[in-house]
């Protein structure tokens, strides 16, 4: 049974870029993927800022060479979770139990809005292939299928907290000598369902998110995929490779207040943040940057900065929302922002929160507004929250 | 470490909720569907809230509470649950207005409502529970994920009380795509008549099952999950007999120890090909029982069958309309095997723990 799981590759795509090195590029030259819409089809086009993937669904197919009728939630994820499995070097030899967890919300969504589109007309109308798709596990089974994994796969649905709810399933998989190697995170596309769904909640920035500013206004959607893959450690030491780090705690706990909005006392996320620390064996003090949830709606970064505050007063850890750049990726969002903060650790680079003017009013401390380099950085804290009230915490550590 | 089963509760097409009686007054239908028998929810759920819930939040948050309930505990360590399709209800309405509406003019709920992780999230905030909560969705094995998560936080421990369900809904829409599909029966069939035709399709389902899980032994568990084990496409009978039979070595078992096997059987030639071999060769002298002829097929229909394997130790009788072959004496091992469309795999180990 391993006590430490270890972080053998890495890969993501989003609108930052479509591998790992791309998103980094933008990260450390301060630009955000956040624009018009280019891609989606939809009435709100030129109104509504999104953080696309730069790829149409063909670009996507011809370089995945998945089948022409795949969402691009699965494209996405493929191409993600590839790269991570190249960059861990892991051979499927079948000499180690390897398995696939991963997190999405909208499933094969924006293929089943074409299928409706013609089936609202005519019930006996609308081309079965673009609805046989629809469920979320479709997305993780195709994505295993087309690596070779076929041990174990599953796939978790918390919302926002999606994927970072899968890395710590993978690593509980290892822990608990189900599996030596799991591939973990997750993916989500933008489509109409969730563009439109977030837009009558009214949490949707019209120009570009400024997270945790006193006079933000909501959120941009974005879209992508993040992968881990980690590793027990008789595999770590099998692989000829530098392991990232380690991921030394994680938890989930729930705000239980409301479907939608979080407890003005922050207190699921402070729950998420104080259990993943007592799972490290780490003080607050230890942590050196927290990759905030920070969608950028006037709720989430109250409760978010709240919680922070009971936890982290008075000596604050510096703190970004990478989500500045790429929008919220809903349920990829963990695994996205997992690998953006094994980077920064790796590279020793606080990535900054974009557009930050007015730090809120209500708390002594603010966000990271222009990039630190040459950063020791021991532990990070990695955030990710739900509808739902699921809230997920994630540390990792250097080795 | 052990797992045991604490309490349960199920809402399907027969009385199995607040039900005295153990199948014993089985509902007869005659359409390709089965639909769930919906309680009064008015005990569990706040009527003002249910009006606004779909179908599947209501079953699954009654089952969840009535669970609770029936173990005695007010909050779980952990709310853990497995859906294949979420909440279609929701997630149909939102679409389809959103395509009729032309994006424009929409109401939230139906979207607030449509993620997948409502029944968990819904039944935490009636308890104002913080606790672990989480939801998996991967098609035929969503509810063993939920179950496998839950046993692995006994095995941590994480949690006690761990509040494990498998709740999946059918509507109108879903189907009419799953008939186009070609899923289900092309004539309309008596489910009690499910296995005597030999032909393509089966009958759809829906359903809310909820158990509670616990590591302490006590007189009032009714039965301990010995081993859960999930394939993805292991291969022909032959393959999956060499399977279950590593299986059962692992708790030094042969198939001739387990007194009866509970099977996915759905009517369907091609699907029920893999039983009908077990049944012939490895279980040829094990009594066999069946359960989609009572809940219907669809994606958690297993955790029926767990709920089946426990009422069973718990009442100490098998339901005279599951056998397929006659159990002599009181079964102490079940075996259930269930597959969903011959990719997803499952086996779980039931034994009676009543002492």
């Amino acid at each position: 049974m391993s006590e430490t799981i270890y972080i053998a590759g890495l890969g993501v795509i989003s609108a930052l870029g479509n591998n790992v090195a791309e998103c980094l590029t933008s990260l450390e030259s301060e630009e955000a993927g956040i624009g018009d819409i280019r891609y989606l089809e939809t009435t709100h086009c030129g109104k509504i800022p999104v953080a696309e993937v730069k790829l149409s669904d063909t670009e996507l197919q011809q370089r995945t060479g998945l089948h022409e009728n795949t969402s691009r939630t699965t494209m996405l994820g493929f191409m993600a979770a590839k790269e991570a499995m190249k960059d861990a070097g892991i051979l499927m030899d079948k000499s180690f139990r390897i398995g696939l967890v991963s997190g999405n919300t909208v499933g094969g969504m924006d293929k089943s809005e074409a299928f409706f589109t013609a089936f609202s007309e005519n019930n006996d109308k609308g081309k079965l292939r673009f609805v046989h798709d629809h469920e979320c596990g479709c997305v993780t089974e195709t994505i295993a299928e087309a690596l070779g994994i076929k041990d174990f796969m599953t796939t978790i649905s918390t919302a926002c907290s999606s994927s970072a709810n899968a890395i710590a399933y993978g690593a509980r998989l290892i822990k608990n000598d189900i599996l030596d190697i799991v591939v973990a995170g997750g993916t989500d596309a933008l489509t109409k369902f969730t563009l439109n769904g977030f837009n009558t909640l009214m949490i949707l920035d019209n120009n570009l998110c400024k997270p945790f500013d006193e006079n933000r206004n909501g959120l941009n959607l974005g879209e992508g995929a993040g992968y881990l893959v980690l590793v027990s450690e008789n595999v770590a030491k099998k692989l000829n490779k530098k392991m990232y780090c380690k991921l030394s705690g994680y938890d989930n706990s729930n705000d239980a207040y409301h479907q939608t909005a979080s407890s003005p006392e922050g207190e699921g996320p402070y729950l998420a943040m104080k259990n993943a620390l007592k799972k490290s064996g780490l003080n607050a003090s230890d942590i050196d940057y927290i990759n905030l949830h920070g969608t950028g709606t006037p709720n989430n970064d109250n409760a978010e900065s709240m919680a922070i505050k009971r936890i982290f007063e008075p000596e604050y850890p510096l703190m970004s929302s990478t989500k500045s750049y790429t929008g919220h990726t809903l349920g990829a969002c963990g695994g996205v922002e997992a690998v953006f903060s094994i980077l920064g650790m790796k590279y020793g680079m606080i990535f900054p929160n974009l557009r930050l003017e007015t730090p809120m009013h209500e708390f002594n401390f603010s966000p990271v507004r222009k990039i630190i380099k040459e950063q020791h950085i021991q532990h990070v804290m990695s955030n990710s929250f739900g509808f739902g009230g699921n809230c997920a915490s994630l540390i990792f550590s250097r080795i | 470490m052990k797992t045991f089963i604490r309490a349960a509760s199920c809402i399907s097409p027969q009385k199995t909720f607040e039900s005295n009686g153990f199948l014993d007054d089985i509902v007869e239908s005659h359409e390709t569907r089965l639909n769930a028998i919906q309680p009064n929810y008015g005990k569990f759920i706040d009527p003002k809230l249910a009006r606004r819930m779909g179908k599947i939040i209501k079953m699954g948050v009654a089952t969840a509470m009535d669970c609770l309930q029936k173990a005695n505990v007010e909050i779980p360590g952990a709310i853990i649950t497995g859906t294949a399709y979420g909440s279609l209800e929701d997630t149909i309405t939102f679409l389809s207005r959103m395509i009729e509406m032309n994006e424009e003019m929409l109401p939230p709920t139906a979207f607030i409502q449509s993620t997948h992780n409502t029944v968990a999230a819904q039944v935490a905030l009636m308890l104002k529970c913080h606790n672990y909560n989480n939801t998996f969705v991967h098609k035929g094995i969503s509810f063993e994920s939920a179950l496998l998560d839950g046993m692995m936080l006994l095995q941590e421990k994480e949690a006690s009380n761990i509040l494990v369900g498998g709740v999946d809904e059918m509507t109108d829409v879903s189907f009419k795509i799953l008939t186009r599909l070609a899923l289900y029966k092309r004539k309309p069939i008596s489910n009690l008549k499910l296995y005597e035709e030999e032909s393509k399709g089966t009958i759809g389902g829906e359903g809310s099952v909820f158990f509670l899980l616990n590591d302490q032994a006590s007189a009032e568990n009714l039965a301990e999950i010995v081993g859960l084990q999930t394939y993805f496409k292991p291969g022909d009978a032959e393959e999956m007999e060499v399977k279950i039979q590593n299986f059962l070595k692992k708790y030094s078992l042969v198939p001739n120890d387990i007194d009866l096997f509970i099977m996915g059987k759905n009517g369907d030639l091609e699907n029920d090909k893999v039983y009908h071999d077990l049944e012939k060769n490895i279980f040829k002298n094990t009594p066999l029982a069946k359960y989609k002829h009572l809940c219907g097929e669809y994606p958690t229909s297993v955790s029926f069958a767990l709920w089946l394997a426990a009422m069973i130790f718990k009442n100490k009788t098998i339901p005279e309309i599951v056998l397929e072959k006659p159990c002599n004496s009181f079964p102490k091992k079940i075996l259930v095997y269930n597959h969903y469309y011959g990719l997803y795999h499952s086996l779980m180990l039931v034994s009676d723990c009543s002492i």
